[in-house]
């Protein structure tokens, strides 16, 4: 067919079927994004004083009606748990997704208090810059500094990034999955760059952050690019039907699922992809750190698993060694690279790079078990994660947080009660009995070991052990020695923070003592729809 | 012309972008540098698209320069920010934090 027909057979086409939505399908999502423009237009219309208040309720009343979505959506699967597609097929409604949107939503109810938090400042204000456009050092900024300015854009902000959250898990064409990527990274970029005290170091994690993730996604964009060439579709049930009897290695398909990979292991900060992991987590305001942390490995986790079960199921003997491979380096270089760390912020990255690794292992069992497991991982993962930085929060000094290990010697002593909560939540990382940690880190190990990759089981219990020498050692410092005299305090914050910490509490002693209703729900939930 | 073509022009373009991603020092070089890699992409997916005889491929690469602005925005918003502040926009000065 020459040029010329072609064009006239497009045109010729005058009837172009309007696609069918189901609105009610994406409601949790669209209620976030009608949060989010309902947060811009109170930026610009809401006088600077009612903002705060405006923005915190919208926003809270908001995550609470899109959890209700979810739970009401769930009960409406079918008897056999298999969920449907939406959107002309883009966007996925089963188990994993309406799971991961569950949690996602409460880590964003927790985090959005902990982003609210107005008591910690000795000077008033929240964690974000008064003025973030200012130089840092400038006298407009001091200007800005002294009015008493303080920002809300962070709560739409914070909002957008947490639309491609719920997304990201839900997209079911890789079109989708990208679009979803960047609505989640752009926010956070900027997120990244607020905070109130240490500004360079934030600007700095900013742009890192946001140079390597646009590298990234590019890498994504352009495995997706060989996806579509092989198979003419970037949905990915028909790339599962052509990849399924592939039996040559196709080049296409092998770059394709690589750099898609690439662009998935960034941003569950798996080693190699790791390096901008530590320096964004101590640069970023310790309030989005938490959310980062916790809700973008939710995503993201979610992410990879539909794109690896779904679309790729036919290819698994060919990705599987490559994720092992992921999987022991990520475990291995995450626990022993946290061990030198003096900075608390820094060690909770590291340790979040060891347990992208411990998530993997679960995602690799490539059964229902591996899916539930993972599932239930990330719950108990993201509540403590977003526990630990809330804790980082309350510890202060003249200068701001006191992150470095050394400041934090003897605070047992002092507080023995935020000391007990952070110790918790380290003994829930390091993955000991009756915590969360441990109930997750047996559910995925026991998940990889049926599913045959027992090397991975050992390498992650050696990693386990390794790992809980340095979280022991922070709890050792914090009651075994004596509190400097110029020591940091702690502050005693308002119920918004109280609540977060409490929550992560809560799920952390919960889901360690009495895991089985939540690994049934996870159960229930871990089919993908095709 | 026989698309493999540009599909080959694609993948040397998006090369150029991911060397200069990691050789330059300039942070404004370096995100044109990615937004040379995102329309190497573009030019993927159209030749795709035409290979396989459907439109999916051009419909994308509209989404993808809808992406591509959004990353200008925000991604010349953080470096204009941290060229005030240092009066540098080298991705070698701003390292105050390592390992």
């Amino acid at each position: 067919m020459s040029m010329s027909t072609a064009a006239t057979a497009t045109l010729a086409v005058t009837k172009v079927d309007a696609p069918t939505i189901e609105y009610g399908k994406l409601s949790p999502i669209l209620i976030i994004a009608g949060v989010a423009v309902v947060g811009v237009l109170i930026e610009a219309f809401l006088p600077r004083p009612a903002r705060y208040r405006a923005q915190l309720t919208v926003a809270l009343v908001g995550m609470i009606a899109a959890f209700g979505a979810v739970v009401w959506l769930a009960r409406d699967l079918p008897d056999d748990h298999r969920g449907s597609v939406t959107a002309m097929g883009a966007v996925a409604v089963d188990g994993p997704s309406l799971f991961l949107q569950g949690t996602l939503l409460l880590i964003g109810i927790a985090s959005v208090l902990l982003i609210g938090e107005r008591r910690l400042e000795p000077a008033g204000g929240d964690a974000f810059a008064p003025q973030a456009a200012a130089a840092p050092g400038s006298q407009q900024e001091k200007d800005a500094a002294a009015a008493g300015w303080t920002q809300t854009e962070v709560y739409p902000l914070t909002m957008f990034s947490l639309v491609g959250m719920l997304l990201f898990p839900a997209a079911n064409d890789l079109l989708m999955m990208f679009v979803a990527l960047e609505i989640l990274s752009l926010p956070l970029y900027l997120l990244c760059g607020l905070a109130r005290r240490h500004r360079l170091l934030s600007q700095e994690a900013a742009l890192k952050y946001f140079l390597l993730g646009a590298f990234s996604s590019a890498f994504f964009l352009f495995g997706v690019a060989m996806l579509y060439g092989y198979s003419g579709s970037v949905s990915l049930d028909k790339i599962g039907v052509a990849s399924a009897g592939a039996m040559d290695n196709d080049a296409l398909l092998l770059i394709g699922l690589a750099m898609v990979a690439v662009g998935l292991l960034f941003k569950v900060g798996a080693v190699p992809f790791h390096s901008w992991t530590p320096d964004v987590y101590q640069g970023a305001p310790t309030p989005i750190t938490g959310f980062m942390a916790a809700a973008t490995k939710v995503a993201a986790f979610g992410a990879m698993m539909r794109f690896f079960y779904v679309a790729l199921p036919g290819m698994r003997w060919d990705w599987r060694p490559v994720m092992i491979g992921v999987a022991i380096v990520t475990m291995v270089a995450g626990a022993i690279i946290a061990i030198t760390q003096t900075d608390v912020k820094r060690l909770l990255a590291y340790s979040s790079i060891a347990h992208a690794g411990f998530i993997l292992t679960g995602m690799i069992a490539m059964s229902d078990a591996g899916v539930s497991s993972t599932m239930f991982y990330l719950v108990a993962y993201g509540f403590v994660t977003l526990g630990a930085f809330a804790v980082v929060t309350l510890v202060r000094d003249a200068r701001g947080e006191a992150t470095h290990l050394s400041h934090w010697a003897g605070l047992g002593r002092r507080s023995p009660l935020v000391a007990g909560v952070f110790a918790l939540f380290l003994l829930a990382f390091a993955g000991i009995p009756l915590t969360s940690g441990f109930s997750g880190k047996f559910a995925v190990f026991q998940a990889a070991a049926r599913g045959g990759a027992g090397s991975l089981v050992v390498v992650g219990v050696l990693c386990s052990a390794v790992a809980a020498f340095f979280y022991v050692r922070v709890i050792v410092l914090m009651f075994f020695s004596e509190p400097k005299v110029d020591g940091p305090t702690v502050v005693v914050p308002s119920v918004m923070t109280t609540a977060a910490i409490a929550l992560g509490v809560a799920v952390t002693v919960v889901l360690g003592i009495l895991p089985q209703p939540v690994l049934d729900l996870a159960d229930k939930a871990a089919l993908f729809v095709h | 012309m026989n698309p493999v073509n540009y599909l080959y022009l694609s993948a040397l373009l998006f090369t150029i972008g991911a060397a200069g991603v990691l050789l330059r020092r300039n942070a404004i070089v370096v995100f044109m540098c990615v937004e040379l890699m995102l329309n190497a992409c573009n030019l993927a997916f159209v030749t795709f698209g035409r290979m396989h005889d459907n439109l999916d491929g051009q419909i994308i690469a509209f989404f993808t320069m809808v992406v591509a602005a959004c990353e200008v925005v925000v991604g010349l918003s953080i470096i204009i920010a941290i060229f005030r502040s240092r009066r540098s926009a080298s991705v070698d000065d701003a390292s105050l934090m390592k390992w």
